[in-house]
């Protein structure tokens, strides 16, 4: 038996951003005032506050910026997955997210700023966004 | 602000489990203590600061205390700050006596995550729980990967503070963990979230600790016995969470390091003693880093070879820390520090005049610095 996923829950200002992961897009927002990119989704711009902001597709490179390895599970969806890594990756546009690696052990393994690209993949019908070792 | 107040009084509840009863109940049975320590009536306190349990945010919660003591504060209020509400605390208690708004104050903490609630603990990261995000030792465990990466940081080097805190831990009666770590068998300790083991992660705790805050001069009217002054104080919250933060290596503790020493009047070379907040290893690494005791990089070689340990030239968290006295968040090396300046610690570090205490909160969100003197 499959056990229930922690799935996102979209708000009004992040449901566009998991709607574009289901059409195979990653993005994210740029303040139309300062120009600023962010990640995740929120309703002003944490560099100048303002409230006119746009969405814009990221190229889907990036570089890993750090990533763990869970020996436990603290959610039983990811029991069956240990060990599993999670990752933080910096889009070349700047954002930066947690997300896993798909293939780690692959082209040398984890290592700090190495290059990585989007890679969607569906979790019980979540698009993610993953990234794999270039 | 040098020397203007003091900590006049200290207390704590015994550490690790207390089934049953409630933070109020923990919180009291503190105060109490610290009230006979400072050798003061609880008519003469007039401010109550009270950090929130952990475990469980409640509503009015200082208020609830403050009805427990039967006491209508002047000044008063619950902190939010994670580990690093205890020195911010201290600090607001300091300048609220020295701008007249008040002249006694108590400053407490308990928590019940062991017998009660851990849901504060355990929390999944938002809508980043379906990639596996969960639980606090991950973003410790991101910021330590990183430090390795980028300075060449090692296991062992971590496991240098787990031994020091566990050893010191050892000696302490009150501790909650007396168990004494080898560096083979740090190295043995099993994963929780790579790359920290399980000897790198703090305990997991019951209690309550509190201190009495007043000037200089009411510890003298008040004939304190041991009243032990503050000599100075700074905060800084870094505040980005782990995945927005631009730096993973380095936290705002430098600066609040930096405004703590300057009103002291001192800087690390003059420090004999040091309370980290050692929730994980490799922040304890990194606040000595960014207190100036070494470079930024290089506090993985700096902690190795028994300088932190007691005898060593900065001994560190002496009566155990988060690691091995208790994992309550902070308040336990406040107190540790009174005990070093007064002389009565169980591990005296012979002649100390000065202790620098720090305080954290969150994945390193807050920060907090309390420098003590004689």
């Amino acid at each position: 038996m499959t056990e229930p996923f922690p799935a996102p829950e979209p708000t009004a200002v992040s449901a566009p951003y998991w709607d574009a992961l289901k059409a195979g897009h990653l993005q994210f927002q740029r303040c139309k005032k300062c120009k600023h990119a962010w990640l995740p989704p929120r309703g002003e711009c944490p560099n100048c506050l303002a409230d006119q902001w746009s969405w814009e597709r990221a190229s889907g490179q990036g570089k890993l910026v750090s990533w763990v390895v869970y020996h436990i599970a603290y959610h039983p969806a990811f029991a069956d997955k240990l060990p599993y890594n999670v990752a933080v990756v910096e889009l070349a546009e700047g954002p930066r997210l947690i997300t896993n690696i798909v293939n780690p052990t692959e082209q040398g393994g984890l290592r700090a700023d190495r290059p990585v690209e989007l890679a969607i993949q569906q979790e019980q019908g979540i698009a993610l966004a993953r990234f794999r070792l270039s | 602000m040098r020397g203007k107040t003091v900590i006049a009084g200290a207390g704590h509840t015994a550490f690790g489990k207390h089934p049953g009863r409630g933070t109020i109940s923990l919180n009291v049975e503190a105060i109490r203590k610290a009230l006979e320590d400072a050798r003061i009536e609880k008519s003469v306190v007039d401010a109550l600061f009270v950090k929130v349990p952990t475990s469980r945010f409640e509503a009015m919660y200082g208020q609830k205390l403050a009805e427990a003591i039967g006491i209508q504060p002047r000044v008063g209020g619950v902190w939010d700050q994670g580990g690093a509400a205890n020195i911010s605390m201290i600090s607001f208690a300091a300048m609220s006596i020295d701008a007249g708004l008040c002249e006694v104050a108590v400053v407490s903490l308990a928590d019940n995550p062991k017998t009660g609630t851990r849901q504060a603990y355990e929390k999944a990261g938002g809508d980043d729980a379906a990639y596996g995000w969960f639980g606090i030792p991950a973003g410790y465990a991101m910021i330590a990967q990183r430090h390795m990466a980028e300075f060449g940081t090692r296991s062992e080097q971590l496991g240098a503070i787990a031994m020091a805190c566990r050893n010191h831990g050892a000696q302490n009666p009150s501790a909650q963990l007396r168990l004494p770590l080898t560096l083979d068998r740090y190295m043995d300790s099993p994963y929780v979230v790579e790359p920290l083991r399980r000897d790198d992660i703090c305990l997991v705790s019951d209690g309550a600790a509190a201190v009495v805050v007043m000037s200089a001069k009411r510890a003298q009217e008040l004939r304190v016995p041991a009243p032990v002054p503050i000599l100075g104080f700074g905060q800084g919250h870094t505040s980005w969470d782990v995945a927005q933060r631009p730096v993973l290596t380095s936290t705002i503790a430098a600066s609040s390091a930096k405004t703590a020493f300057k009103m002291a009047g001192c800087g690390p070379e003059h420090i004999d003693v040091a309370q980290i907040y050692d929730c994980f290893t490799i922040a304890a690494l990194m606040t000595l880093e960014d207190y100036g005791f070494c470079k930024k990089g290089e506090g993985g070689p700096w902690v190795e070879g028994g300088r932190i340990a007691h005898g060593g030239e900065l001994p560190i968290n002496t009566s155990g820390g988060l690691l091995s006295e208790t994992g309550m968040p902070g308040m336990q090396l406040i107190i540790e520090g009174v005990r070093q300046m007064r002389g009565t610690a169980n591990l005296q570090v012979a002649g100390a005049e000065k202790c620098v205490v720090s305080n954290q909160g969150g994945m390193m969100h807050t920060h907090a610095t309390l420098v003590l003197g004689q």
